[in-house]
């Protein structure tokens, strides 16, 4: 097993390195420094001043191959600060992208843990309980309900949220943030069932399938010869059974923990990596939008990896090879 | 060429080549059965699909009005602009100043009197613009998006994961990393990442939009394409001397489509939805339900509420999408063995 991970990690690697690649590609290949100092500084500026703004964000470096330096090039530039999480400075105002993110992990995290697991017991229990009349009506109910949910935008579940519950309701502040927990707590209600709303359709009809599979096999027609109830056969026989398929969803969805809900955060006011993204998007600021892709795509394939080591976990008859 | 005569030629090809696929399978008994089917299960859904279809398509073709230049010059900047047949539902100069409620006979603010008072079902937004109006010509950009991005996604993840699947080998290995490449960035941020890098407009967001959808669908037809090159009806043509990219065209590749077909029934419902998002984040597309839903946020905040824009253009996308969602389940059900045979 030690082998088969050390051989993911090195695969993962290449995938890095190919993220990074693609991100020099898009970032400094297509969209050349001269058009992000356009973009940022407006169309109509004079040479000098596009000149001047390359020069301050260190972009006014040989693209690939420097003949006096090999290691003085944007492209040598652009691994070595990804790789060694130097990151660099923001385009936008200069600030070290680290500082960036060391802010905004925490609010990051203080939305999207507990999202994350409302989320997660919300729709394995509703997916159980549908599973577990499965070809009634209450099934049939069920999954109608779900497709429902999922044809409806998710900003529509923001703006109608805030609207029913800081304005007609008025139960707690729609938006906003502050350093105490106790207050946090108040300004994250309402994101946290926002998000769960926004995703159950999507995740119960998801789980009601894998839950719906594990019901016809074997082993559920023994626990029910035993005597085992409704109840009983659903939570310790079809639940641990349909884990690999959970697992893969969950261990992929962690990710998005660190980077945040780009939507919620911002229209909630959450100072996290969400919001920070539609700073970045708003504010031209391209350093910063390749860090995001680039730590997204670093913690997806760890997160793989983990994924394949917990498989071994959840079902002994796995082996990685 | 201008634009709306472009947007003619492409209605007209589009109608013609949907005509003849249509056409085409009915003379299948395969197909025709799946066609029967899927409007047995869904009628509603499907009939719904199809009057969007209809609207947008009636909203593609164009023509301008007038032969003699100057002939008409009371009405100002409409002169010489192409309307389409939507447009033509409503009075050419059909625009108040400002707000509106629906049927109003006043301005929201400042009570003065409408052009046209009464007339406007859905009310009227910022700029004075009939809603019902720009709601109706949303459904058009809306299929633009899917059926753009689709043109985009589909022909590539075939060819890609076609060839990587029959040739295998050293090509299988590079396609498998530059998928999981792709895949390994998250969805949205890939997406916001690629549109700053191209640039917003129609095309753009399309392709962004190609491109972190295509790999879904490769990788499907990849491990299907393994599947299918083992199978005796495959071994039993490269016997009697077929070539290989015969065989791939008339016994890999049509045994292909249902899944691509699946595949774009679900993939479509997303397309649309992302791009609300992305309107939303302030790159979306001109036109889009996305945009109307994201000027409705601040108009919620005003005295009195402003509701009937973000009313008219989350309803209509909504319904679109939950049709499109139902077709697509029956689409699943009814072409993917495995739920096809559980359904006999």
């Amino acid at each position: 097993m030690i082998a088969y991970v050390l051989r993911r990690l090195v695969y993962g690697f290449a995938t890095v390195l190919g993220v990074l690649l693609f991100l020099f590609f898009l970032f400094f290949l297509y969209a050349s420094p001269e058009d992000i100092a356009r973009r940022a500084i407006g169309e109509k500026a004079p040479p000098a001043a596009i000149e001047q703004w390359i020069a301050n964000h260190g972009y006014d470096r040989p693209l690939v191959w420097n003949p006096e330096d090999p290691t003085d090039s944007l492209l040598v530039e652009h691994f070595r600060r990804m790789l060694t999480f130097d990151f660099g400075r923001s385009d936008a105002d200069d600030v070290p992208i680290r500082q960036r993110l060391a802010e905004g992990a925490g609010p990051s995290l203080a939305l999207m843990v507990p999202l994350f697991l409302f989320e997660l017991l919300v729709s394995v229990t509703l997916g159980l309980f549908v599973a577990t009349f499965r070809e009634t009506y209450i099934d049939r109910a069920g999954v109608a309900i779900c497709v429902f949910a999922m044809s409806v935008s998710i900003l529509l579940y923001i703006i109608g949220g805030q609207y029913l519950v800081g304005r007609v309701l008025n139960w707690f502040p729609v938006s906003g943030w502050d350093a105490s927990p106790s207050v946090i707590a108040r300004f994250l209600a309402l994101p946290v069932i926002v998000g769960v709303l926004a995703s159950f359709g999507e995740q119960v009809r998801f789980y009601r399938t894998v839950f719906v599979e594990e019901t016809a096999r074997d082993y559920v027609r023994t626990a029910r010869a035993k005597g085992c109830g409704d109840a009983r056969v659903m939570w310790r026989h079809v639940l641990p059974n349909a884990m690999i398929p959970i697992l893969t969803q969950v261990v992929v969805a962690i990710p998005f923990l660190f980077t945040g809900s780009i939507l919620l955060e911002s229209f909630f006011g959450i100072p996290g990596l969400g919001s920070m993204t539609v700073d970045a998007i708003q504010g031209n600021d391209f350093a910063t939008l390749r860090v995001m892709v680039f730590i997204g795509s670093l913690l997806f394939i760890l997160a793989q990896i983990a994924t394949d080591v917990l498989y071994t976990l959840a079902d002994p008859r796995v082996r990685l090879e | 060429m201008e634009p709306h005569v472009l947007s003619n030629l492409i209605t007209a090809a589009l109608a013609i080549l949907l005509a003849a696929a249509l056409l085409r399978a009915r003379r299948d008994p395969l197909w025709r059965g799946a066609g029967r089917e899927l409007a047995r299960r869904r009628p509603i859904a499907v009939s719904v699909v199809a009057l969007y279809v209809l609207i947008a398509g009636l909203d593609s073709i164009a023509w301008v009005d007038g032969h003699a230049p100057g002939a008409k010059a009371e009405s100002g900047t409409l002169q010489g602009q192409a309307r389409s047949v939507i447009d033509r539902l409503f009075p050419a100069d059909f625009q108040e100043r400002s707000y509106s409620a629906p049927l109003a006979t006043h301005e929201l603010y400042g009570e003065e009197p409408l052009l046209h008072p009464g007339k406007h079902l859905l009310g009227t937004n910022m700029i004075g613009q009939d809603v019902l109006h720009l709601t109706l010509k949303g459904a058009r950009v809306a299929l633009v998006i899917g059926g753009l991005t689709s043109a985009i996604v589909i022909p590539l993840a075939l060819l890609v994961g076609v060839s990587a699947g029959w040739v295998g080998g050293r090509l299988d290995d590079a396609v498998f990393f530059v998928m999981s490449t792709l895949a390994s960035m998250p969805t949205l941020l890939l997406l916001i990442a690629l549109i700053m890098a191209l640039g917003t407009g129609t095309t753009q967001v399309c392709l962004a939009l190609g491109i972190t959808g295509w790999v879904g669908l490769a990788r499907l037809v990849r491990a299907e394409t393994f599947k299918i090159r083992e199978l005796d009806y495959v071994q039993a043509a490269r016997v009697l001397g077929t070539s290989e990219l015969r065989i791939v065209w008339r016994h890999v590749v049509p045994n292909l489509m249902h899944l691509v077909l699946i595949t774009f029934a679900l993939l479509f419902s997303g397309l649309v939805l992302s791009e609300v998002m992305l309107s939303w984040l302030g790159i979306g597309i001109d036109g889009s339900w996305g945009r109307m839903i994201d000027q409705a946020r601040s108009e919620l905040s005003r005295e009195p509420v402003i509701w009937w824009n973000l009313l008219a253009s989350s309803t209509a996308l909504f319904i679109l999408i939950l049709a499109v969602n139902q077709v697509a389940d029956a689409v699943r059900d009814v072409l993917d063995p495995r739920t096809a045979l559980e359904a006999l």
